[in-house]
């Protein structure tokens, strides 16, 4: 499978420098160099460049490097509108450019153009605006993961490939797309008025004439070390091979948190009446990495299965069912169902703690955020309700939950028509087995969220919908039940910190072990185990067998009157497994039936602005990026600048 | 700024005086060895000032601009003079032939270069060049001319101090220091490169004439030499003092 494109999220920063900033503003003399430029950690290139502060870390998919270790410079475009791009594709005079838009431009057609003529084309930056567009934008695709799922030619082929409804019919699979050329995103602050300033002293034609050397050019860094397709690029790995072992690309994964509502008997595997499985996803993405707010996506389903949790502890705790409750957080659902298709994989190889016939239905918590009028759907899946005994469970579920929202303001419908189920986890389940299952949606032919997998699903999108002329505290208020604050507050603690992106393996994201220590202490109980043995996974110091339920020490908070925290220990029955997909545990790079994304390994993401003189007296290649993916993993390369981090 | 740049500028910083060292210097290795032992000498004078400068600095109130200017002026003429102390330790060479100041004030003058002028090349080779802050563009090329500048000034110097220092003509000596500071301080009017450059350069060729008469040399030697009838006049011209 392909690679895909990640983008960064650049700051441009400032640097000011001391000893160059005499009172007059001016550069030192070389005869001054002799005496200070040895105690000082300034330099020249202060007075050459504007650099940027040390930025965050850059996952890419798709070759998107840049030609060589020393970034590709571009001299500054600013974007005015998509007619303007005749002048970056055809008539202007020095090529290659840098081209600077606001993401009004960020569009599939512009994006398209400047692909093709990237030849002409050093990099672009988009500038992020702070509110969201509202004619709405999704760079994924319009049919999410259409073949990871369950329908296919053999199972259901008409409802295959969005033939009946278009889920995300505002996706311009931006994200999905082969760029030649490094893309950074820029917030819109002072540092990026100061590029645009830049452009606007040296690069923009005066009255029709062509603008003159020196002109205002950007330098972006962010070399990708990866390779063609995950197949190439995991056997160039030389992991296990050398003395050093570099690795170029990392597959993606995490882990999926799952907890059963009581702890699973482990004498009784294989044979128990069955666990309903309540399934939340975990994982978001966007265009940029590091941007990944996700909160239609995905934080408003997991706040809600906690939540649901939370709700019914006590109720799990005392009544005797005939069922258990089996909570799961899949990651990686947006990668091709990388979390699912991997506890699938367990379940089916008798490597998990439930096998596939333990378990007896499923439901699923979709994208909840947005639902409008009260109504909320539930989707099945019509090839599978052809069995009658499934049809039955399936009915019997939707009429169960259509009689728990007869005492609320929502109401549960089932869509009319028969359609395909919406990407969920569920359909990889199907995959295995036919599950009666339902997901829950706040959508009912296509996504309500107009930002899907986007950086603009963030807190702004999910629209909470306060009457009007309400100051922040009266907001607060409004929302009066506990239950509801509660969520409230996770939901935004979410949504404005954490990002969805799923990442490689050995970096487990925020999402999961906020999700991880929230679940353990929403269905959890207190446990008077001391914190040693708390960290140890036992009960006591004779406790030698192992259970499921684990333990977490928490820190608690300082009591009123001193400022030591009170700790302790939480005994629930939360687990985390390895969400990696099993096409890396079968080494089968090329598999059609799992998802095979990696992640790039990258030097330094940066960028810098200067001025360039002509073209014509570089040496060394003109910022270009088709050639040269150099494979070399060398130590980071810090280039011939010293620039200030 | 681009390699073009960089390689420009080098050989118009180091281009008169690695000709000197190559016709003149690098055939016999006792000369190699004082144009070392020249630069070393330079290099231990500088340290000493950096020293006093840096703990003035480290004293100082680093929020005052005014006060790290005049930090800065300081920093510079007590280098200056720290350098014309060290030419006295050629005293101890004075049993050979005056030659060798020529040479050691070559390598005082090539370490002296190297200092100015090595970092601001090694960031001309990148793609930027200079003015994003509002700078002159010429700045890379007014630092190698200035650069050349001041490694023939140093070795001018070193011909007239020494003898100076030999006969005693303590007048000889305090002019070379002056214009030492003056050269420095003409520095401290960039970027306006034409009211440093230009004194700077007429400083220059008057101290080279100086230095060719005070080496011997007379405008008879120089008809001979420019006709190729007295191979290597520098030498020929030395007389005993």
């Amino acid at each position: 499978m392909h690679f895909q494109n990640i983008l960064v999220h650049l700051q441009f920063h400032f640097i000011g420098n001391y000893a160059l900033k005499q009172p007059s503003n001016e550069p030192i003399s070389p005869v001054h160099f002799i005496y200070i430029a040895h105690l000082t950690t300034e330099n020249v290139s202060n007075v050459l460049y504007i650099a940027k502060k040390k930025t965050i870390k850059d996952s890419e998919d798709h070759t998107t490097t840049l030609s060589s270790l020393s970034g590709d410079v571009g001299v500054l475009h600013l974007l005015e509108s998509e007619e303007n791009l005749d002048w970056v594709l055809r008539t202007g005079l020095h090529p290659p450019y840098m081209v600077i838009m606001e993401s009004a431009l960020f569009t599939r057609s512009v994006m398209m153009k400047l692909k093709n003529g990237s030849s002409r084309v050093a990099g672009v930056a988009v500038v992020v605006p702070s509110a969201n567009p509202p004619q709405g934008f999704s760079p994924h695709n319009k049919c999410p993961n259409e073949n990871s799922g369950v329908y296919s030619e053999s199972y259901g082929p008409t409802l295959a490939h969005c033939n009946t409804t278009v889920w995300n019919p505002l996706g311009n699979g931006l994200s999905y797309e082969e760029f030649d050329f490094p893309i950074f995103s820029l917030k819109d602050d002072n540092d990026t008025q100061l590029i645009k300033q830049c452009y606007v002293d040296h690069n923009r034609p005066v009255n029709g004439s062509d603008p003159q050397y020196p002109l205002c050019a950007m330098q972006l860094f962010s070399h990708m070390s990866a390779v063609t397709n995950t197949a190439t690029c995991m056997r160039r790995n030389t992991n296990g091979f050398t003395f050093s072992p570099e690795s170029i690309c990392e597959p993606l994964g995490d882990h999926n948190i799952w907890a059963p509502a009581k702890p699973l008997n482990t004498t009784q595997k294989g044979h128990k009446a069955g666990e309903s499985m309540v399934m939340a996803t975990l994982d978001s993405r966007s265009f940029f990495s590091e941007i990944g707010p996700g909160a239609e996506s995905a934080a408003s389903g997991l706040i809600t299965l906690l939540a649901a949790a939370h709700a019914l502890r006590n109720a799990t705790q005392e009544a005797q069912l005939s069922r258990t409750i089996f909570y799961t957080f899949f990651h990686g659902e947006t990668f091709d169902y990388i979390g699912s298709s991997r506890m699938v994989y367990d379940m089916e190889k008798n490597q998990f703690p439930i096998d596939l016939d333990n378990v007896h239905s499923v439901l699923e918590i979709g994208q909840v955020g947005l639902f409008s009028s009260s109504k909320v759907w539930l989707h099945t899946d019509p090839v599978s309700r052809r069995n009658g005994s499934v049809e039955e469970e399936v009915k019997k579920l939707v009429s169960n939950l259509q009689t728990a929202a007869k005492g609320l303001n929502v109401s549960v419908e089932e869509p009319g028509v028969t359609q395909p189920l919406p990407p969920s986890s569920l359909q990889r389940f199907l995959r295995a087995r036919p599950f009666p299952g339902v997901v829950i949606q706040d959508y009912s032919s296509s996504f309500a969220n107009m930002y899907y997998q986007s950086m603009f699903d963030n807190a702004d999108s999910l629209k909470m919908s306060y009457p009007p002329n309400l100051t922040p505290e009266e907001q607060l208020n409004y929302v009066t039940d506990t239950a509801k604050v509660r969520a409230y507050m996770m939901l935004r603690l979410l949504v404005n910190t954490a990002n969805f992106y799923i990442s490689v393996e050995r970096q487990t994201s925020l999402p999961t072990v906020l999700v991880q220590h929230l679940l353990a202490n929403l269905t959890g109980s207190t446990a008077n185990v001391t914190q040693e043995d708390c960290k140890n996974q036992r009960e006591n110091q004779d406790d030698k067998e192992s259970k499921h339920v684990s333990y977490s020490w928490v820190q608690g908070a300082a009591p009123p009157n001193s400022t030591e925290r009170k700790g302790f220990c939480v005994r629930s029955t939360v687990h985390g497994t390895k969400a990696l997909s099993p096409a890396f545990e079968l080494e089968d790079y090329n598999s059609k039936d799992y998802s095979t994304w990696t992640e790039s390994n990258w030097k330094q993401i940066k960028g810098r602005i200067f001025l360039v003189a002509s073209h014509d007296l570089e040496v060394n290649q003109s910022a270009k990026a088709t050639h040269s993916r150099v494979l070399l993993n060398g130590p980071r390369c810090q280039g011939l600048y010293r620039l200030l981090t | 700024m681009t390699a073009a740049v960089f390689f420009g500028c080098t050989f118009i910083a180091f281009g008169p005086a690695i000709s000197l060292f190559l016709f003149t210097i690098a055939r016999e290795p006792l000369r190699v060895i004082f144009l070392i032992a020249g630069a070393f000498f330079w290099l231990v004078s500088l340290l000493l000032a950096s020293l006093v400068w840096f703990i003035s600095v480290q004293i100082s109130n680093k929020e005052s601009a005014s006060q790290q200017k005049g930090l800065l002026i300081f920093g510079v003429v007590l280098s200056v003079l720290l350098q014309e102390t060290f030419p006295a330790f050629h005293e101890v060479f004075k049993c050979f032939f005056c030659f060798f100041v020529l040479v050691s004030g070559l390598g005082f003058g090539f370490m002296s270069g190297a200092f100015s002028v090595v970092n601001i090349l090694a960031d001309s080779v990148g793609p930027g060049t200079v003015g994003i802050h509002g700078d002159s563009q010429h700045y890379f090329l007014s630092s190698a001319f200035m650069t050349m500048a001041i490694i023939l000034l140093h070795m001018f110097w070193g011909v007239i101090f020494f003898d100076g220092c030999e006969k005693r003509r303590w007048f000889v000596v305090a002019a070379v220091v002056v214009s030492h500071l003056v050269v420095s301080c003409l520095t401290f009017q960039n970027p306006q490169y034409v009211s440093s450059l230009v004194p700077t350069y007429i400083i220059m060729l008057s101290m080279g004439i100086w230095a060719f008469y005070t080496a011997g040399g007379s405008l008879r030697n120089l008809k001979l030499c420019l006709t190729c009838k007295d191979k290597d006049f520098l030498l020929a011209n030395h007389r005993p003092r």
